[in-house]
C-alpha cells in the first residue's frame, strides 16, 4: 500500500520542488538548480521502485483522496505508465543535471524562474501518464504546456515569437482535447478511462463517440506535432533555450504519444480502434508522411537545432506509424522507439548546448574539425547519437527501427518498409554532413597546426551527454531484455 | 489617471477605491469561506482579491498601494498557497489515507463530515492565496516599465 | 430540420462561438486578436458543458428544503460546472502567458501585425 502512495508521490514531489524554489532561491544562486536535481533525483528513485514493483505484483490503481472510482480520481501504474514515468525521470535528472552553466549563462539572472518552470513541467508530464481519468489528464495537459511555454519563452524575443505560436497552436489542440472529452461524457456519463472501456464494451460505439475520439485525437496529435500539425515544432526547438529544448524535445511529444497509446488501445478497444474505425490507418498515413516530410527538411538546413528538430518531426512518424500498425512488432517499435528517442534527441541537444556553451555558433557550416580535438568526449557523443538516429547496429535506433520493419512485413505494408528504408538513408545523409565537418579536415593546413583549447573540461557538460551516448549503446546490446521485461508486459489485450 | 503633482489620481478616484476596495475584500472573504457549501470557492475569492488590490493600484498608484501588498512578496505568497494545498494533501497522507484524504487530517476530534469541511476550507484558503498573490503579480509585471503612477 | 434548429439552439450559439474564435485566430493578422480569438473558442468549449449539463425544469444545484433528498432529477448536473471551473482558471492562465509574450515580442520588434513581425525578424 505504501507503494501506492508512491505513485502519487511522483507528481506531488515535482510540484513540492517547484513551489519550494521561489521561497529558497534568495540563498544562493546554485539553490534552483540543486534543488531541481535533486527533486528529479528523488522522483526517479521513486518511480524506478514503481516500475519494479508493477512489474513483480501488477498494477496499482490509487483513488485521490479516498474517493473510488469512478466517481473520483484514480491514478493507475501499470507497465505502460511505469515505463512512462520512469524515463520522465531519467531524462529529467540527466538534463537538469547538464543545465547547470547553460541556464545560467543563456538566462543570467532569472534562472530560479527557469527551474521553477522546468518542475512543473515534469510534474504535469507526470500527471498525464500516472492518471486514469480523461479530465483529470487535460488538467496537467494544460499545466504541462502553460510551464512549457514560460520555459521555451523565457529567452530571446525569437524564442518568444515562437512561443506565441506554439502557444496558439497548443491551446487550440487542447480546448479539442477538452471537446472531445465533454462528448464523450455526454455519451457516456463517466470521464474514468477504466469506466469508459467497460461502457463501451457493452453499449458498442456511436456516432457521438466516434466524433469525440476524433476530437481527442487530433487535440494530442497536435501536442504530438503529427505530419500536417507539426507546423510549431521547428520554430520553437530552434530558438529556445538549449536546456530547455533538451528537455522538451525528449518528452513533450512523447509523453503525447503515450495519451495516444493509452486511447486507442486501452481505452478503446484495440480490435474496435483498428479494423472497425480508420484511427490507426489514418495515423500511420501521416506518420509515415511526417517521416518523409521531417527528413527532407531536415537535410535543408543550416542551423544545427532547427535540423535536430525537424529530425524530430521524423522521429514523432516513427512513432506514429507503430502505433498505427497495429501488431505486435509495430507496438513494441513504437514504445522502443519512444525510450531510444528520448535518449538520442536529449544527448544530441545537450551537445548543441555545449557548442554553445563553449563559444561556437549553431550554424553547421561554422563547425571544424578543431572539435575533435578541442571537444573530443562531445563530439564522440554526438558521433555515437547520430548513428543510432541513422539506425546502424549496435546502437539502439537500429533495434526500433527494425521491429517497426517486421511490423510493416507483418501487415504487407510495402510502402512503409519503403518509408522506413528510405529515411533511413535520408537521415544519414544529413548526420553525416555535420560528422565530416566534425572528424575530416578541409585543406586548412594553417588551422591544423593552431594550438587548441580544450573546452571539454567541465564534468557536468560532459558527463551526461558521454552518459546518454553509453547508454544508447548499452539499450542497444541490450534491447532483447528491454523488450522482454518491460514491453512485453504492457502489450494491450488482444496482441 | 490624471497625473498630478499630490501623484496618484483625483481626490475622488481615490477615496472611491478605497471604499470600494474593503467592500470587494470583504465579499471575497465571504466567498471563499462558503465555497464548499454555496457557488464560489477559493479561485474566485482569489481572484476578487485580487480585484481588490489592483483597484488600489490603479487609484493611489504604486507608492502608496505598495505598503498594502508589497510586489516582491508575490511569488513566494503564491508559492506559500500552493504548498498549504499540497500540505493537506501530504499530512492526510503521513496521517495513513490517500493523498487529500479529508477524514484522515491531524485536526482536533471531529467526525468525518467536519474533517471534509474543514480540510477543504484550508485547502480553498490556500487556493486563494495563490491565485490573489499570481493575479497581482501579473498585473505587476505588466506594468513594470511604466512610469509610477 | 426546424426541430433540430428549434431543440438544440444553445448547441448552434456554441458552434458559431467555436467559428468566430476560430476564425480569429487564423484569419486576424493582429496578434491580440488572436489571443482574443483564442479566448472566444475557449469560452465556446466552457459554454458547451454548460449547456450538456442543464435539464429541463431542474433548479440549480443547490440543496433545496422543498425538494427531496433522493431526487436528484430536479436538480441539473453540478460536474460539468465544477469542471469549466478549472477550465476557467486554464484559460484565464492562458490569457496571461500570451499576454507576457506579446509584451516581450513588442518590447523587442515594436510590432503587433504578424506581416510585419515576419519582415522584422528576418
Amino acid at each position: 500500500m505504501i507503494l501506492g502512495h508512491l505513485a502519487v508521490l511522483s507528481i506531488v514531489f515535482f510540484f513540492f520542488g517547484a513551489v519550494i524554489i521561489p521561497l529558497v532561491s534568495r540563498l544562493g544562486t546554485w539553490v534552483p538548480h540543486a534543488v531541481a536535481v535533486a527533486t528529479s533525483a528523488i522522483v526517479f528513485v521513486i518511480n524506478a521502485t514503481n516500475l519494479g514493483y508493477v512489474l513483480s505484483q501488477g498494477t496499482i490503481r490509487y483513488a485521490v483522496g479516498g474517493w473510488q472510482p469512478p466517481i473520483g480520481i484514480e491514478l493507475v501504474l501499470d507497465p505502460l505508465s511505469s515505463f512512462f514515468v520512469l524515463l520522465l525521470g531519467g531524462i529529467a535528472v540527466v538534463v537538469l543535471w547538464h543545465s547547470r552553466y547553460p541556464a545560467a549563462a543563456e538566462l543570467p539572472g532569472r534562472t530560479a524562474p527557469f527551474y521553477s518552470a522546468t518542475l512543473l513541467m515534469l510534474g504535469a508530464f507526470s500527471g498525464i501518464v500516472l492518471t486514469g481519468d480523461l479530465f483529470n489528464l487535460y488538467v496537467f495537459l494544460e499545466i504541462a504546456a502553460l510551464a512549457g511555454y514560460a520555459l521555451l519563452g523565457g529567452g530571446s524575443a525569437r524564442a518568444a515569437v515562437a512561443t506565441f505560436r506554439y502557444l496558439i497552436f497548443g491551446t487550440i489542440g487542447a480546448s479539442f482535447y477538452l471537446l472531445g472529452v465533454g462528448l464523450i461524457y455526454m455519451g457516456t456519463g463517466t470521464l474514468n478511462m477504466a469506466d469508459l472501456s467497460a461502457i463501451m464494451a457493452v453499449t458498442g460505439v456511436e456516432p457521438l463517440l466516434v466524433i469525440g475520439f476524433v476530437f481527442i485525437i487530433t487535440g494530442v496529435g497536435l501536442k504530438m506535432a503529427l505530419f500536417p500539425l507539426h507546423l510549431w515544432l521547428p520554430d520553437v526547438y530552434a530558438s529556445a533555450v538549449s536546456s530547455g529544448t533538451a528537455l522538451v524535445a525528449p518528452l513533450g511529444t512523447k509523453v503525447a504519444a503515450y495519451i495516444l497509446i493509452r486511447i486507442l488501445y486501452f481505452v478503446l478497444n484495440p480490435d474496435l480502434s483498428r479494423f472497425q474505425l480508420p484511427f490507426t490507418q489514418v495515423l500511420g498515413i501521416l506518420g509515415a508522411a511526417g517521416i518523409i516530410w521531417g527528413s527532407i527538411m531536415a537535410i535543408a538546413q543550416k542551423d544545427m537545432k532547427r535540423m535536430l528538430a525537424y529530425s524530430s518531426v521524423a522521429q514523432i512518424g516513427y512513432i506514429a506509424l507503430g502505433i498505427g500498425l497495429g501488431n505486435t512488432y509495430g507496438f513494441i517499435g513504437a514504445v522502443l522507439h519512444t525510450l531510444n528517442h528520448a535518449c538520442m534527441k536529449a544527448c544530441l541537444f545537450l551537445v548543441s548546448g555545449n557548442l554553445l556553451a563553449a563559444g561556437r555558433s549553431q550554424s553547421i557550416d561554422a563547425l571544424d574539425h578543431s572539435l575533435r580535438k578541442s571537444m573530443p568526449w562531445t563530439s564522440l557523443s554526438f558521433t555515437i547519437a547520430a548513428l543510432s538516429m541513422i539506425g546502424l547496429p549496435p546502437t539502439a535506433g537500429f533495434f526500433s527501427k527494425w521491429y517497426l520493419l517486421l511490423g510493416s512485413i507483418e501487415n504487407s505494408a510495402w510502402i512503409y518498409v519503403l518509408v522506413i528504408v528510405a529515411s533511413s538513408l535520408l537521415n544519414a545523409v544529413y548526420f553525416f554532413r555535420v560528422i565530416e565537418r566534425l572528424y575530416l579536415p578541409r585543406g586548412d593546413v594553417a588551422a591544423e597546426e593552431a594550438p587548441v583549447v580544450v573546452a571539454d573540461n567541465r564534468p557536468s557538460l560532459v558527463a551526461p551527454v558521454v552518459f546518454l551516448a553509453l547508454l544508447l549503446v548499452v539499450l542497444g546490446l541490450g534491447n532483447v531484455i528491454v523488450v522482454r521485461q518491460l514491453i512485453q508486459p504492457m502489450l494491450p489485450a488482444g496482441f | 489617471m490624471i497625473p498630478d503633482e499630490s501623484a496618484g489620481s483625483s481626490l475622488i478616484v481615490r477615496v472611491t477605491c478605497r471604499i470600494v476596495a474593503r467592500l470587494i475584500q470583504i465579499f471575497a472573504l465571504y466567498v471563499i469561506f462558503h465555497g464548499h457549501y454555496s457557488p464560489g470557492g477559493g479561485f474566485q475569492g482569489g481572484a476578487l482579491l485580487a480585484t481588490a488590490i489592483i483597484l488600489l493600484r490603479l487609484g493611489e498608484g504604486l507608492r502608496r498601494s505598495r505598503r498594502e501588498f508589497n510586489p516582491e512578496w508575490a511569488m513566494p505568497l503564491g508559492a506559500v498557497g500552493v504548498l498549504i494545498y499540497a500540505g493537506v494533501g501530504m499530512a492526510d497522507l503521513l496521517a495513513g489515507g490517500n493523498f487529500l484524504q479529508y477524514e484522515y487530517t491531524p485536526l482536533p476530534e471531529m467526525n468525518a463530515a467536519q474533517m471534509h469541511y474543514w480540510g477543504i476550507l484550508i485547502v480553498e484558503i490556500g487556493v486563494g492565496l495563490a491565485v490573489m498573490s499570481v493575479l497581482v503579480a501579473i498585473f505587476d509585471r505588466l506594468l513594470e516599465g511604466q512610469n509610477d503612477d | 430540420m426546424i426541430e433540430l434548429i428549434d431543440d438544440y439552439y444553445a448547441y448552434w450559439f456554441c458552434f458559431l462561438l467555436l467559428t468566430i474564435g476560430l476564425y480569429g485566430v487564423i484569419v486576424k493578422r493582429n496578434l491580440v486578436k488572436k489571443v482574443i480569438g483564442l479566448s472566444i473558442f475557449q469560452s465556446a468549449i466552457i459554454l458547451f458543458f454548460i449547456i450538456a449539463a442543464y435539464k429541463d425544469d431542474s433548479t440549480v444545484p443547490i440543496l433545496d428544503p422543498r425538494i427531496e433528498v433522493t431526487n436528484a432529477d430536479a436538480y441539473i448536473n453540478p460536474l460539468p460546472h465544477t469542471l469549466m471551473l478549472t477550465a476557467i482558471v486554464v484559460g484565464v492562465a492562458t490569457l496571461g502567458v500570451a499576454f507576457a509574450l506579446l509584451i516581450r515580442i513588442y518590447g523587442k520588434y515594436a510590432t503587433l501585425d504578424e506581416d510585419t513581425l515576419m519582415e522584422r525578424m528576418k
